[in-house]
């Protein structure tokens, strides 16, 4: 075969590696630098191998800090996938309303992180905020600044109230592209509305979800700004999650080094995460378009 | 099973609909009987779609009413109906299998299980799909899907009436041989009322007892394909039904005489009234021949080989002119003339066929 | 002045999409690619514009090697199935976006847009959009569009197949008339034996990634080098049966049996003879035609003709005859075929002996 290969193509790539280079790989290499050596400023690095690596490794406060996480992201998928799933089957198909529920569904995913924080750390005030007082005027003891169960609740239903759009624009936009024959069929096979959902809704979202959740797993497992706003962490460590803490530990402790070596490892667990869900995503789809 | 009656139906789009025009579906009057199989055929716009939605349930009709017997259905919906569909496009389940595919609608409906295993055997055996039961249908070809779509709406015994949306759309031209003689064989078999929309005349003629063909939201003729081919009502019939179409002439009826824009006369052989309008006879391509003498002169502009016969284009009296010439059959010599066999002209006013007196028929 | 194929072929992940093909098409030419979904039509025209490149075999464009080359370089047009315009563009600028690309001066477009769309009958649409206008129209638009350029090479792939059926006989009947006049090389794929029949010019019969033949319409249509481009070439289905040569003697069994004498000039032993629906009848036609005892399961009325589908013994066949026949499922009826119209094919499904009527023809 004859195939005429065109190297002066890679140029037009250039500027986007050379974008990439100096906003992520550079970084990354510095990241690097720290884990595997010992600095006091200066510029003065000793070699330090693995020793961050495997105090990291045996490190309660990560353990804990990762544990949280872990339960944080959990809760947050159970909750947003089934929401943004319901939300998506019940909104309007066309006309008016379609258009007016897509803008109000957009608009929390167009607020700043921080901007979100600020509002829910307003908004659950017990002197200032509607919630807040509104709570303690129906006489529930609610302080998310003193009670780790209520600052638990109170970043679990910002994220909430941020993020459920997301899942239910995905879907909603999968819905969008089963074709109205499906539905007049199910009709006419008189199915029960779980059955429309089981095996013609459900099946024609499959793809979009596997990205909603992909997508909020990421993001729910690297979440800082938020709840950093609102609680700080605390009350105690009971809100800080791997990014507080990773944070606490760099900027606060100007431990470097362990810092570090912590991040590379955060890193890798998210691409490990992202890729058994990209691999089972895949695989699932040729195991049943090749049955 | 039941009889289909559309009482005074019609339907528009718009709310207040003002003038006729507004209209998709203009007012009629049908009753489609028990165990019939019928197609709606027309093209795209002709308002077939409406009136099989009409009849799904899809859409309630802005007048009249739709009986399924004595039952009057038209505000129910569909589930209440008790009707199948098969869709242009296959719809199936793809997470099931085959099998749950086609018992699903019997599921639905909780019928014993041994039932549906014997039922759904017999379909699988119908449509020639017993070796895939256990698969799953995700993946499979859209001819396969399409069959399971078909099996899942015959699978009910009990239903009033089977809605056929253009189910060939996706079909290979051989496998549509096979599809349609299994879908006359089902037809004969279980005796379900039948409806068919499709834009093929092809598909509506070979399917249907009774062919109902629409143009411009109205029903224009009800009949069989020999009535539809032989004694089109409208020059719309004429022209959709056959190809190439029916050949239409602009000529001035006089008695039993046509004169032609080109002041040739043609002998009609049978005498009609006064007609006014615009008057045109209509003559089929396999009804017209060529000869070296009699008949009217014509000039040939194309010859379309297309192997069981040739298709002749001509002009004659200043208007395209088809003539199917059987294989095996020569050009005549020199100048062409073409004579039209006894009996099989139309007259048409105004597009709508009109009757010669039947006194003078014989004659 | 040709489109060149030098045993082309076309693997994706080690399954075969074409097998080794040569074709050479002249300038001037309708060629029909004939055959059933996935039998390699669109992969072959994919090839044919340079959108994929062969995994052997060299393609020249007027002598020149053009494998390789990119399909921006060379001048092809191609119209897909579905109607593919710009929609926000009226279809004057759907038309001039081709020469716009080239950048032709703009009296050149205008008069060159203006000729394209009063061959295609598009001028009193010239403003208008797109999607205001009918199925027809539309795919009338892309054809314009994939004209005016002038392109050396047009691809059609099966350009009608979604126009209702009206409409697609009117515009097969445009189509040659479009193409004599513009004088490219014309590439229409279709599964539809008798679009092919109607568009005339050559046809390449395809079937699992191989042309079977290529030859002029008709004669493909009417002398298959195999069965399988019979079968492919025949709707309804061309109907077989097993018979045997024996001297002057083929057998077809229970009785029927045809003199050889001056035809079928082959060797004694077993074939496949096969023949046409249309060459079935319920009457004795001639002297010499074969009677054949079959069951009908079914009739189709056309109008003017009924198909029968009937069985004769294990064999499944569709007879087109004249009239309205209305014959009821398992009833025993007559079927005769004059030997003139049958084909007789070796084990291997090869032409052993064409039909005496193709050849008269």
């Amino acid at each position: 075969m004859q195939k005429i290969q065109n190297n002066k193509a890679w140029l037009l790539v250039l500027p986007v590696l050379v974008l990439v280079a100096f906003s992520a790989v550079v970084p990354l290499m510095t990241v690097v630098n720290y884990a595997f050596n010992d600095t006091f400023g200066n510029n003065q690095f000793f070699w330090a191998g693995l020793e961050w690596f495997d105090e990291m490794v045996h490190s309660d406060r990560l353990h804990g800090a990762l544990g949280r996480q872990v339960l944080f992201s959990a809760i947050i998928l159970a909750i947003e996938v089934p929401l943004g799933i319901f939300v998506a089957l019940n909104m309007p198909k066309q006309s008016f309303w379609a258009s007016f529920c897509l803008v109000v569904m957009a608009l929390p995913l167009l607020i700043p992180f921080n901007v979100v924080g600020t509002i829910w750390q307003i908004f659950g005030r017990t002197d200032i905020g509607l919630l807040g007082h509104s709570l303690a005027a129906l006489g529930v003891d609610y302080n998310y600044t003193n009670d780790p169960i209520d600052a638990w609740a109170t970043v679990i239903v910002m994220d909430v109230w941020h993020w459920t759009s997301l899942v239910a624009l995905l879907c909603y936009a999968g819905l969008q592209s089963i074709p109205q024959a499906y539905y007049q069929a199910a009709k006419i096979d008189q199915a029960s509305r779980w059955a429309v959902f089981r095996y013609i809704e459900l099946p024609k979202m499959k793809g979009v979800l596997l990205i909603a959740i992909l997508l909020r797993f990421m993001d729910s497992f690297m979440i800082y700004t938020e709840p950093f706003v609102v609680t700080g962490g605390g009350p105690g460590n009971a809100t800080t999650f791997l990014s507080i803490d990773l944070v606490k530990m760099a900027v606060g402790q100007f431990d470097l080094g362990p810092a570090a070596a912590f991040s590379l490892m955060y890193f890798l667990v998210i691409m490990l995460v992202s890729w058994v869900f990209y691999t089972v995503m895949t695989n699932l789809d040729k195991a049943e378009a090749g049955q | 099973m039941a009889q289909i009656t559309l009482e005074n139906l019609a339907h528009s789009y718009s709310a207040n609909p003002k003038s006729e025009a507004d209209y998709a579906l203009k007012e009629m009057n049908h009753v489609w009987q028990d165990g019939g199989a019928y197609a709606l055929l027309g093209s795209s716009g002709c308002g077939k779609t409406t009136l099989l939605n009409i009849i799904s349930g899809l859409l309630r009709p802005s007048q009249g009413r739709i009986l399924f017997g004595a039952q009057d259905v038209t505000e129910a919906p569909t589930t209440q109906r008790n009707i199948a569909q098969v869709f242009q496009f296959p719809v199936v389940y793809d997470t099931m299998t085959v099998r749950d595919n086609l018992a699903f609608p019997l599921r639905n409906r909780g019928m014993d299980a041994a039932y549906i295993k014997s039922r759904v055997d017999q379909i699988a055996a119908m449509i020639g799909m017993e070796a895939m039961l256990a698969r799953k249908a995700q993946g499979l070809t859209a001819d396969a899907k399409q069959k399971i779509s078909l099996g899942r709406g015959m699978v009910r015994e009990d239903v009033n009436a089977i809605l056929f949306d253009e189910p060939l759309t996706v079909i290979d031209p051989n496998m549509k041989w096979e599809l349609r003689t299994q879908l006359k064989q089902l037809h004969r078999q279980f005796g379900h009322t039948m409806i068919y929309v499709t834009h093929d005349q092809t598909e509506a003629l070979t399917f249907a007892d009774k062919v109902v063909v629409m143009y411009d939201g109205r029903v224009v003729q009800m009949g069989t394909p020999e009535e539809l081919f032989e004694t089109p009502a409208h020059t719309f019939v004429g022209y959709f039904i056959g190809s190439p179409g029916m050949n239409f002439l602009d000529a001035r009826i006089d008695g039993s005489k046509a004169v032609l824009t080109n002041g040739e006369t043609v002998d009609l052989g049978a005498r009609y009234g006064d007609l006014s309008g615009r008057t045109q006879i209509g003559v089929r391509p396999e009804h017209a021949v060529l000869t070296d003498q009699g008949g009217l002169p014509l000039s040939i502009r194309r010859i379309e080989d297309v192997g069981r016969h040739r298709i002749v284009r001509a002009e004659l009296s200043g208007a395209v002119f088809n003539i199917i010439l059987p294989e095996g059959e020569g050009l005549p010599a020199d100048t062409p003339r073409v004579s039209f066999l006894p009996g099989k002209i139309g007259a048409y006013a105004d597009d709508w066929r009109v009757a010669p007196h039947a006194m003078e028929r014989a004659a | 002045m040709t489109l060149e194929l030098q045993a082309v072929s076309r693997l994706v992940e080690g399954r075969v999409h074409i097998q080794p093909t040569s074709l050479t098409l002249q300038n001037g030419t309708m060629n029909v690619l004939l055959g059933p979904t996935l039998s390699g039509k669109t992969s072959l025209m994919r090839l044919m514009a340079g959108l994929d490149q062969p995994t052997t075999g060299r393609i020249l464009w007027h002598g020149k090697d053009v494998t390789g080359q990119r399909v921006q370089d060379r001048g092809v047009a191609m119209v897909y199935q579905q109607f593919i315009n710009y929609p926000g563009l009226t279809v004057y600028e759907n038309i001039a976006s081709p020469l716009r690309i080239l950048g032709r001066p703009k009296a050149e477009i205008d008069r060159k847009v203006r000729e394209t769309a009063e061959m295609l009958r598009l001028t009193p649409m010239l403003v208008r959009k797109p999607l205001e206008l009918s199925g027809g129209q539309q795919q009338r638009c892309a054809l314009a569009r994939a004209l005016v350029k002038g392109a050396g090479l047009v691809l059609l792939d099966e350009p009608l197949a979604n126009l209702d059926y009206k409409l697609r006989e009117e515009l097969r009947v445009e189509i040659p008339r479009i193409f004599e006049a513009s004088g490219a090389i014309f590439v229409y794929a279709t599964t539809e034996p008798e679009e092919a029949l109607l568009l005339g010019g050559n046809t390449a019969t395809m079937w699992e990634g191989r042309v079977t033949q290529f030859g002029p319409t008709p004669r493909v249509y009417r002398d298959p080098v195999d069965a399988t481009t019979a079968r492919v070439f025949s709707d309804p289905p061309m109907n077989f049966t097993r018979c045997a040569k024996q001297g002057q003697i083929l057998r077809f069994g229970e009785g029927v049996s045809a003199s050889t004498q001056g035809s079928f000039a082959v060797a004694d032993g077993e074939y496949m003879a096969g023949f046409r629906a249309n060459h079935l009848s319920l009457h004795r036609g001639s002297a010499d035609a074969l009677e054949f005892h079959c069951s009908v399961i079914a009739t189709e009325i056309t109008g003017a003709q009924s198909f029968l589908h009937v069985s004769h013994g294990t064999d499944r066949w569709v007879g087109l005859v004249e009239g309205v026949q209305v014959l009821e499922p398992d009833q025993e009826i007559s079927l005769w075929l004059d030997p003139r119209h049958i084909y007789l094919f070796d084990g291997e499904g090869r032409l052993a002996a064409p039909a005496a009527y193709a050849q008269a023809a």
